[in-house]
């Protein structure tokens, strides 16, 4: 038995395997500058949400194939038809139209630049990045919008090419098994796990 | 590319007028160990009970159905915290209703709110806001603010809502700042601005008398912005009451308070900047046609928009909410406003969206002077004062609270009220908090009309909150 929670679907149904919660006692919180009073308890949680990417999945499954999948709107009807989506949008915002899964890894490897960034010293709680963490949002030739991801190597500005990476070994199967390299990086430079 | 159908740009049309009569607040702070949610709700009642020279008891008879803003159920693990809030103030069996639209949250109850009044539903009701934020340590509450992005392509990303202003900050910075210390700079006037009307503020979480030179050296959270560029975590609460006109008069018949005529719009975009497509610049009545065309000339990469330098959200609440009012140009016709100041960027980037400033010139209210209560440069009065309060960087960002704040501060001028509210001495020592000695009224004299606007997410949904003195409608 897993000490973490894993699941798996069987017959359309989700099947939780291992431990999902662990109990943590509550702790009193007390007055320290009032004769020690009582003003609160701490209720300590730690849970495991099953979460489904539904029409997303072939995205965050083809990562770890070194693919980059995007959708196009081909409704014919519609004003939007032809409008490349990354992120990877299940329907058309106009017409609500599935749309077309496409391939844009080529496409990435040779226009992908870099709109705008950040460069971020503190995170939130849970962050699994390695700090700095360097946001790009990148623009890609023929696609209409513009992805947030960060750069693994190399410093950003308006304009750099760069190149994706996507972690082979051990992926996580999130939009961390996606990330950028400046144009020109080497593959032994490569953070490991990633290849292009 | 986002085109509208003339439906879509329909002025809303509220079937009879709707008065704000009166509104309260709480003590906002990091946190609050001593006191639960429903005891700060209710300071915030009684103080707008006060207000009206009526008990909590007397002001209640009146309310029809309620509003409720509280943003976060998981800050406060608590679900239906709203039926909490409910019961302890003693209104069930009255209807009532959560609303979330992250740091709209505020501003969205009040547009909730004022569609009941406006259609007949209730004659008079409770729009009330709160947030409690200090029921886990800041890097937790980060985290969990960060859920107000996209789980999985944009929260993983580091947990941090400021990284998604900051790839704001450094397009706008690079682009429509042109990468100038100068710049730079302007932003950070509006923290030392924020942080310093703050002292006047005894409800105010951060007050600080600081310079430019100490948001510049504040610690890096997300270069370009700061820590003394960011908003504050807070917990707190704010109310308001809403009327028909009969109802507004019976409420501030024995009050200083006049019943001022209120109107709210909201406008929405893409939680994720990512899928903001380019789209022409819809215009508000003080800008002309075609005169964005050469933006890109001025401003070298400045062609896409909104991409991550505007937003759509609040351009469309103030075309709806400017349409509504008359207002033909928010310099002109508006005294005082409250901005969603979440970061100091999007402080610059909403003058621009709401018409303050065209695209591309947002730093010109803050270097002109006219952005503060009496002008730096001329000693005269601000031309349009913002964020008296403090805003969310030196007041607060309780977030289901702070567009009710917002409306609260506003009104206060418009009554003539802010010297008493603000300066009451009784009230900096129930909140253990030292009036500063050389303590200023930040009254805008003669204010008629106001605007507060409310913000959630990277601009996912935005509210105009604009009151009137209803002897100085503009129509």
């Amino acid at each position: 038995m897993s000490t973490f929670g894993q699941v798996f679907v069987k017959n359309n149904k989700y099947k939780p395997q291992g431990s999902f919660h662990h109990l943590t006692p509550n702790t009193p919180i007390r007055d320290a500058d009032n004769d020690w009073k009582l003003l609160g308890v701490t209720n300590p949680r730690d849970m495991t949400y099953i979460h489904s990417y539904g029409g997303e999945a072939v995205f965050f499954e083809s990562l770890s194939k070194k693919r980059l999948m995007a959708t196009r709107c081909d409704s014919p009807d519609c004003d939007s038809r032809g409008t490349v989506y990354m992120p990877f949008r299940i329907h058309c915002p106009d017409c609500l139209c599935r749309n077309s899964i496409i391939d844009i890894t080529d496409t990435a490897k040779t226009t992908a630049t870099i709109h705008t960034f950040m460069v971020c010293e503190r995170s939130g709680a849970f962050n699994l990045l390695e700090k700095p963490i360097k946001f790009i949002n990148i623009e890609f030739k023929g696609v209409d919008t513009i992805l947030m991801s960060y750069l693994a190597v190399g410093e950003p500005r308006f304009g750099q090419k760069v190149l994706p990476v996507f972690r082979t070994l051990e992926p996580t199967y999130t939009i961390l098994d996606l990330s950028w390299v400046v144009d020109g990086t080497a593959e032994s430079d490569l953070p490991q796990g990633f290849s292009f | 590319m986002i085109r509208f159908s003339k439906q879509q740009l329909k002025i809303p049309q509220l079937q009879r007028p709707v008065y704000l009569v009166t509104a309260g607040q709480s003590k906002f702070d990091r946190a609050i160990v001593d006191r639960r949610t429903e005891e700060l709700c209710i300071d915030a009642f009684t103080m707008a009970a006060s207000l009206l020279n009526l008990s909590p008891a007397e002001l209640k008879r009146y309310i029809h159905s309620c509003y409720y803003g509280h943003f976060a159920d998981h800050f406060g693990d608590q679900l239906l915290g709203e039926a909490v809030i409910h019961d302890r103030l003693g209104l069930d069996p009255l209807g009532n209703v959560g609303i979330k639209t992250g740091g709209a949250t505020g501003g969205s109850a009040l547009w909730e709110g004022l569609k009941a009044v406006a259609s007949g539903y209730s004659d008079c009701v409770l729009v009330m806001g709160w947030e409690r934020m200090d029921e886990v340590p800041t890097d937790e509450g980060n985290f969990l603010i960060s859920c107000a992005a996209d789980k999985d392509w944009e929260s993983p990303l580091g947990h941090i809502y400021t990284g998604y202003y900051a790839v704001m900050a450094q397009r706008y910075w690079q682009i429509f700042g042109k990468s100038e210390d100068s710049f730079r700079r302007t932003l950070a006037e509006i923290a030392v601005k924020h942080h310093r009307y703050a002292r006047f503020n005894p409800f105010a979480q951060a007050p600080m008398d600081i310079t430019v030179d100490d948001v510049l050296n504040s610690p890096v959270v997300a270069y370009p912005l700061r820590a003394l560029d960011c908003c504050l975590m807070s917990v707190g609460a704010a109310c308001a009451v809403l009327c028909d006109e009969n109802t507004a008069d019976a409420l501030t018949a024995g009050s200083p308070n006049k019943p001022l005529r209120m109107w709210v719009a909201a406008g929405s975009h893409t939680l994720r900047p990512a899928d903001r497509l380019d789209m022409k610049i819809p215009l508000l009545p003080n800008e002309e046609e075609g005169q964005y065309d050469d933006l890109a000339e001025r401003f070298p990469g400045g062609d896409r928009y909104p991409g991550f330098t505007g937003f759509l959200a609040a351009r469309m609440a103030a075309y709806y909410g400017y349409g509504m009012s008359g207002i033909t140009d928010p310099s002109e016709d508006l005294d005082v406003v409250e901005l969603h100041d979440a970061f100091t960027i999007s402080d610059v980037q909403t003058y621009e969206d709401i018409g303050i400033r065209p695209y591309g010139y947002g730093r010109d209210y803050v270097e002109s002077g006219d952005c503060y209560h009496t002008n730096p440069y001329t000693n005269e009065p601000g031309k349009l004062p913002s964020n008296l309060s403090g805003g969310l960087i030196g007041c607060m960002h309780a977030v289901g609270a702070t567009g009710i704040m917002q409306t609260f501060e506003i009104a206060t001028h418009i009554w003539n009220r802010w010297e008493e509210l603000h300066g009451d001495q009784a009230l900096w020592h129930r909140f253990d908090r030292q009036k500063p000695a050389d303590w200023t009224s930040l009254q805008v004299t003669g204010a008629r009309r106001g605007l507060a606007i409310s913000h959630a997410g990277v601009g996912s949904h935005v509210t105009a909150t604009i009151l009137m003195d209803p002897d100085h409608l503009i129509r």
